[in-house]
């Protein structure tokens, strides 16, 4: 390790993680805001759920290097576009969560709704007050992992040139520099840990009955 | 059980979640990387290939642009010219250090010029609006066909040439885009007749290719002629008679929408600057065991040359 | 699109040493070899935390953690400090296969009845004999769906070894990428896709064949089944035939 190299570098390894962090979330928020419609529709209907189960499995398959190459020849964005990044991880978010979505409803006692359902809830209002907040354990379980998976993927886009930490790899590659990849690394598990951290939080915060009944 | 505060409460979730997002986007570093935009009227965005002097050329490029008060903006670096020429085509970028010989064969596949001037003559006559050329440096940095110094001593190889009877039982090593460029293995093919075993796709004339050449995973290589290692590990140049590798001047490549006369007299003093010495010094530099920042291996040379 | 796959289907791009089959072949036999040892690690690990029912806090958090690691940055630097070698790659996409596998095996060695765990026991069964011969049968479904999930996670993610100068599919896309050859790139996209895709198919049929048939959902009810469970409601045996679906477990 050369030590140095980190105080030398910090408006660097700051800028990166700032991009990192950006690109790494927002396709979980987009993710997610996604998911749970789609999520929704194959819970309610076993066709859409025969394709969009097994069409999320298939596109977790792509490598993400294809993907954030070929968005460009499918969007019509420029190469360097971060965009490509975005939208590349957000499917992946979406295919992650489309199916806890849907096991996570699917899952909700028919009890409980029958008595939403007696208690004059109109669908709409049932969903998002009573089947929802009790999809939300399971939802938090699939955001952790997206959000994990994310902050470890962005790093590839290094390869087609856009920022983040992935650019600390790639660099330190490219000058024979384990200090560097070293640094990129440990910040990346951190700042995955920190996420979910904070999301293990938020899932505490907002099912307070299960607290209670634990 | 009340079902209502947990809607609140889920609404606070999400506000937290976006709230993180926007907390960590302090400043939307997004649009501060490479963005889709073409850069404001006055801010000159500087790509780079994905190698070490790329780099460094970019840094000179844009502090000298700096210290007389232009914008700049420098991008991460980016890739191969297959990659960063589309960039500065679509805009996404505005100019990029570039080799004339190179850059000619990747605009003009069959062309056959060689000396220093004649290439850089037809580039400027080939480069397409809205992109231009600026004066090409004395220094050059060309492709080599480099082996190890055991290696040509047991073959008594002098010249690419002397390769050819041996090129079946040799494994060449180099950056990917080397196999499918008329000036590498096609054109090594071509004029003197080499046909390699294999082909390892290393990178671009860094320490994977001089550790695999060193390490004998493969006995002939790809590496640039300002390349330090070549010295440090006792590599032979092979020499190149029927110049397949032709001139190759270090000069920048530019969006002539932002080449004000201003931008062009100060990149055209660097320019003059530049040598080959200089560019293996500069190398030599970048490379030293602590890894200094090529931002201030830049402005050193910078001040040292009173630019 | 025809332009996607004119590199796939152009017949020349099937033979030779950087032909599509050899790519095949180099991509499999990197992630055998980090299957291979992935389970060396996770699969004893996992039973062993499993069997003792101790430190399960640590399955989560190793796997948690190494889910974490970002894989190109453990390959580059795997390969700076010990060279262009297969043991660097082998050891990078190992750290992808442990996570599934070992919360797999750990899940379900841990959720093996605790009534049959007791009459094994009861019977003079040694602890390695009742780890061997009654946890790990009975966990086999669980473990299989992690060695799944793994081979999907190492398939899809060995692409990334083309960076550090290794063959297999990542090559199209390497290569590709250095040329801008979209239809080469998506060659090796929908390669790697397919063949994560076939080989989840096949340890799907194995997991079939291999897990005993008292364990299988439907059909006959298994003898420990009734014994582990004798106050089980009539309307509770219906549940038994829902089977967990493991590939799930581990996304």
């Amino acid at each position: 390790m050369v030590w140095d190299w980190i105080p030398r570098n910090t408006a660097l390894i700051w800028g990166a993680l700032q991009v990192h962090v950006v690109l790494a979330l927002i396709p979980v928020v987009a993710g997610l805001v996604l998911a749970v419609p789609l999520g929704w529709l194959a819970s309610r209907n076993g066709a859409v759920r025969a394709v969009f189960i097994p069409a999320a499995s298939v596109l977790y398959t792509i490598p993400s290097l294809a993907v954030f190459i070929v968005l460009p020849a499918i969007l019509g964005t420029q190469i360097l576009d971060p965009l490509n990044v975005v939208v590349a991880l957000t499917i992946y978010t979406v295919a992650l969560l489309v199916r806890s979505v849907a096991d996570a409803l699917a899952a909700v006692p028919a009890l409980v709704v029958a008595a939403a359902t007696a208690m004059g809830y109109k669908p709409g209002r049932r969903f998002v007050s009573v089947e929802l907040p009790l999809a939300v354990p399971v939802l938090i379980a699939g955001l952790r992992v997206a959000a994990v998976s994310n902050i470890s993927l962005v790093s590839v886009g290094a390869l087609i040139g856009v920022g983040g930490l992935g650019q600390l790899f790639t660099e330190g590659y490219q000058r024979d520099f384990p200090t560097e990849i070293i640094v990129g690394i440990v910040l990346i598990v951190l700042l995955a840990l920190v996420v979910d951290g904070l999301l293990v939080l938020a899932g505490r915060f907002i099912t307070p009955w299960a607290r209670v009944a634990a | 059980m009340n079902l209502r505060r947990p809607l609140t409460l889920v609404a606070a979730g999400a506000a937290l979640v976006l709230g993180l997002t926007a907390c960590g986007g302090g400043g939307n570093p997004v649009a501060g990387g490479s963005s889709q935009a073409p850069a404001a009227g006055d801010t000159i965005r500087i790509g780079s290939a994905d190698f070490t002097e790329s780099q460094l050329l970019a840094q000179i490029y844009a502090q000298a642009l700096q210290a007389k008060g232009v914008q700049v903006e420098v991008t991460p670096p980016i890739g191969s010219r297959e990659v960063y020429y589309p960039a500065l085509t679509d805009g996404s970028i505005d100019m990029v250090p570039e080799y004339t010989g190179t850059l000619l064969q990747y605009i003009k596949k069959d062309a056959t010029e060689t000396a220093p001037d004649a290439v850089y003559t037809a580039l400027r006559s080939v480069v397409p609006a809205p992109l231009t050329v600026l004066d090409k440096a004395a220094a050059e940095d060309k492709d080599a066909v480099v082996v190890t110094q055991a290696f040509a001593q047991q073959n008594n190889l002098k010249s690419i040439a002397d390769l050819a009877p041996l090129a079946a039982n040799v494994t060449f090593g180099g950056p990917s885009e080397f196999q499918t460029r008329p000036d590498g293995i096609p054109g090594l093919k071509e004029t003197y007749g080499l046909e390699f075993k294999g082909y390892t796709a290393l990178d671009a004339g860094g320490p994977v290719t001089v550790k695999a050449l060193a390490d004998g995973q493969v006995q002939a290589a790809d590496l640039f002629t300002t390349d330090p290692s070549i010295e440090a590990n006792n590599f032979v140049v092979l020499e190149d008679p029927q110049n397949n590798f032709a001139a190759q001047n270090v000069v920048p490549l530019i969006n002539s929408a932002k080449a004000t006369d201003q931008v062009k007299q100060i990149l055209n003093a660097v320019q003059a600057k530049l040598t080959t010495e200089g560019l293996l010094e500069l190398n030599k530099t970048a490379n030293a065991p602590d890894k200094p920042n090529l931002d201030t291996v830049a402005k050193n040379w910078l001040t040292q040359q009173g630019l | 699109m025809s332009l996607l796959f004119s590199y796939l289907f152009d017949a020349a791009h099937w033979s030779g040493p950087t032909g599509i089959p050899a790519r095949i072949g180099e991509h499999l036999f990197y992630s055998v070899l980090a299957l291979a040892l992935g389970a060396v690690v996770a699969v004893p690990l996992g039973a062993l935390i499993g069997h003792t029912r101790r430190g399960g806090f640590l399955v989560v958090g190793i796997a948690n953690g190494m889910r974490a690691l970002p894989e190109l940055g453990l390959l580059t630097l795997l390969v700076l400090l010990m060279g262009i070698d297969l043991l660097p790659v082998t050891i990078a996409l190992a750290v992808l296969a442990v996570p599934p596998l070992l919360a797999g095996t750990y899940s379900g060695v841990r959720n093996v009845d605790q009534g049959a765990v007791d009459a094994a026991r009861g019977m003079g069964m040694r602890e390695w004999q009742i780890l061997f011969k009654v946890e790990i049968p009975n966990a086999l479904p669980l473990i299989l769906g992690g060695l799944r999930a793994s081979a999907l996670q190492v398939i899809a993610t060995a692409a990334v070894a083309a960076y550090v100068s290794f063959g297999g599919l990542g090559r199209f896309l390497i290569d590709g990428l250095k040329s801008l050859d979209y239809s080469q790139m998506a060659a090796g996209a929908i390669l790697v896709a397919l063949l994560a895709l076939a080989v989840e198919g096949l340890l799907a049929l194995v997991q079939r064949a291999v897990v005993s048939p008292g364990l299988r959902g439907g059909g006959r009810r298994s003898p420990t089944a009734e014994i582990t469970t004798p106050d089980s409601s009539p309307d509770s045996t219906d549940t038994t035939t829902a089977t967990p679906e493991p590939a799930g477990a581990t996304p």
